[in-house]
């Protein structure tokens, strides 16, 4: 896979799909997309982006470890359920906090944050897997 | 929407989907458990890289959820069910989380279990399974677990066994070496395959009934005609069947059980059976009763053979943690044992239900003191292995000497797992075997005095090579066993301590067991007569 193609679009094209699996991402609530999906897509971003350059550069592309990342998405879902303990509504009951920018409504939520940890578990473990199955290509190369 | 017989007849269906009051802070004493769990998983897959506080996290944690589950037990004793639904909607379109007696009493022993067994991998966790995520993996299966123990919907169940599930491949696999991963394989298939069923069980059951909340169940599983209600049963109980490893599906647990560290098989043989067992008590007796009492010849026919194979293949083992899997099967059987009490046709309306509650509660307080001992006699088998160098019980000879409160823990666990008086195993075997009595169900009575006899053999056979004899098999007996060892400083501290504390537990529990008899009480009566779980559930339900 080391064509000179290949090697320059890819950072364009892995950047693209991970700014496109963040609006996915975030349209998710009501409209088709969300975290799964989301995180998919910037996982197949991150894994184009370690066929073409390398994993060691891959890794160092994302800073933090792909299973840390996976564990903060966790530990962040987790804690978007939580958050209803605070107004003393049953766990998991979605607030909304919506105020106009400039015209637009913008509603928050905490679904939004727990579809966020999704994001981050999907992308962590699924980059995790590639990367160690690129990884594997390498030494047999 | 026409739904005779449950509480929210009247209630305007879609008003309810969007509609729910506020919840005193109180109740969400049933989701802690497992939100700590995950909570606690997540951060520590983030510290990964720090080993000093892993350990400390994870025992923080673990003890947090243990003194939640302990608050839950008072709880609900006090109080009766307790439940809260996910989300601010109304059950059953929400997700529940409910716990009774039942629930409280599994779930506390499971974290005390892993709380123990957390200690006790300081002796042994090496380096690189820090990074491998050993603690994550621990705390994600008592999420798994946990879960299991307390949510209030069938397909929720199917997910926490899910998280259970993943949660012990990793640990189970942990090394690699070639016999773990084929213990890995044979659980992995053998489990996969019974979640199918479950899958498939799950999914008739949602077909039929529309529903699968478990105390929305309760009311509409009565009005199933017979054959679809006897297939759902016989399918849940071929799924958890092969999950608790009854026989003839037991073969997976002796093949993986003995493989991985001493800590992860001791956190297996006293959780992960149960869990099966847990919910064939759960979906069994309370949704499917009627199915149940079809059923009961085939639950003694399993109940039986567990019960007297399990002990039977412990005493044809050399491998030491090999034979402790097979007395975890055998105790399988005697759960199972309490599932298949039901009074005789000649008797009926309260003297029915009194019999069926006795069953029951004999087999939650069995499963009780099932977690807790099973999980003492992995942890002692490991100090054993440790000291002896070798998992051959033929080599392991002249222990006595060696160290005095390794015999003593021994011989009480000898006496405990074959139900000996004062020990722990004892009250729920007394309370199982009158319940057969009244219900006229003299093979199963036979068999449970039969299990313990066979127990006793199994287990005195252990101790007689490890400890009575002086040193291996074959030697002269005033040969001293070369292979044994004192325990260093910090196997005394992290290994000998947190085992001693548990064993202190279990003889304590065995001593003082009133309020034991007085719980299983309440879980049997709860299980055969659900009401006050269902009107828990559906508390903030307007009528």
């Amino acid at each position: 896979m080391n064509t000179v193609i290949f090697r320059t679009v890819a950072p364009g094209l892995a950047a693209l799909m991970i700014m496109y699996s963040i609006f996915v991402l975030l349209r998710g609530h009501n409209e088709p997309g969300g975290g799964f999906i989301g995180g998919l897509i910037g996982a197949s971003g991150l894994a184009i982006y370690g066929i073409a350059c390398g994993v060691t550069e891959a890794r160092r592309a994302l800073h933090v470890h792909p299973i840390s990342l996976a564990g903060f998405g966790v530990f962040l879902a987790a804690l978007s359920g939580l958050a209803s303990l605070l107004v003393g509504m049953p766990a998991f009951t979605g607030l909304w906090w919506i105020f106009e920018v400039d015209g637009t409504e913008v509603p928050l939520s905490t679904p939004l944050i727990f579809d966020i940890g999704v994001y981050a578990v999907v992308v962590g473990s699924v980059s995790a897997i590639a990367f160690a199955l690129e990884d594997d290509d390498e030494e047999m190369d | 929407m026409e739904t005779e017989g449950s509480s929210y007849d009247a209630l305007d269906l879609p008003v309810a989907m969007i509609e729910a009051g506020s919840v005193a802070a109180g109740e969400w004493i049933v989701v802690w458990p497992v939100a700590l769990a995950l909570l606690g998983a997540g951060l520590l897959v983030m510290l990964r890289g720090h080993k000093a506080l892993q350990a400390w996290f994870a025992a923080a944690i673990v003890l947090a959820i243990t003194v939640s589950n302990l608050t839950l037990l008072v709880t609900v004793f006090e109080n009766g069910p307790v439940a809260l639904t996910m989300g601010g909607w109304l059950p059953p379109f929400g997700i529940t989380f409910a716990a009774d007696m039942t629930s409280a009493l599994f779930a506390l022993a499971a974290s005390i279990a892993t709380l123990v067994v957390l200690v006790y991998a300081q002796v042994e966790i090496e380096d690189r399974e820090y990074g491998y995520g050993f603690f994550p993996l621990l705390l994600l299966l008592l999420c798994g677990v946990s879960g299991s123990f307390l949510t209030g919907d069938i397909f929720n169940l199917y997910v926490w066994f899910e998280v259970m599930l993943i949660a012990s491949f990793g640990l189970l696999s942990m090394g690699g070496t070639r016999i773990q991963l084929d213990g890995t394989l044979k659980y992995g298939f053998l489990n996969l395959l019974a979640t199918t069923f479950f899958l498939i069980a799950i999914a008739y059951t949602y077909g039929l009934t529309g529903t699968l909340n478990m105390a929305d169940l309760v009311a509409k599983a009565d009005d199933l005609p017979l054959g679809p209600m006897l297939t759902v049963a016989a399918l849940f109980l071929f799924a958890f069947a092969i999950k608790a490893a009854a026989f003839p599906a037991n073969a997976w647990l002796p093949a993986a059980y003995h493989t991985p560290k001493v800590a992860v098989s001791a956190v297996f043989g006293g959780l992960l059976t149960k869990v099966g067992a847990y919910a064939a008590i759960r979906i069994l007796v309370m949704i499917f009763p009627e199915g149940r009492d079809m059923l009961v010849p085939a639950i003694t026919a399993l109940a039986v053979t567990t019960m007297v194979l399990g002990p039977l293949g412990a005493m044809a083992q050399t491998n030491l943690r090999r034979a402790v899997g097979f007395m975890v099967i055998g105790g399988i059987g005697v759960i199972l044992g309490g599932l298949a009490i039901v009074a005789p046709a000649d008797v009926q309306g309260m003297a029915a239900t009194a019999v069926a509650r006795q069953g029951l509660g004999g087999a939650v307080l069995y499963g009780f003191h099932s977690m807790l001992t099973l999980t003492a006699f992995y942890l002692v088998a490991g100090l054993i292995e440790r000291m002896s160098g070798t998992d051959d019980i033929r080599f392991m000879g002249g222990l006595y000497l060696a160290s005095v409160p390794l015999s003593i823990m021994f011989v009480v666990l000898v006496f405990a797992i074959a139900g000996m008086p004062p020990f722990l195993g004892f009250w729920p075997k007394l309370i199982l075997v009158e319940g057969t009595i009244r219900a006229g169900n003299w093979v199963l009575m036979v068999a449970l005095l039969v299990n313990s006899l066979l127990t006793l053999v199994a287990a005195s056979r252990l101790w007689a090579h490890i400890f009575w004899r002086n040193g291996e098999e074959g030697a002269r007996s005033e040969q001293r066993n070369t292979r044994l060892r004192v325990l260093e400083p910090r196997e005394v501290r992290f290994g000998l301590m947190p085992v001693i504390a548990l064993m202190a537990l279990i003889v304590v529990f065995g001593l003082f067991p009133n309020w034991l008899f007085e719980a299983g009480g309440v879980a049997g009566l709860d299980l055969v007569m659900p009401d006050r779980y269902v009107d828990a559930v559906f508390a903030e339900v307007p009528n």
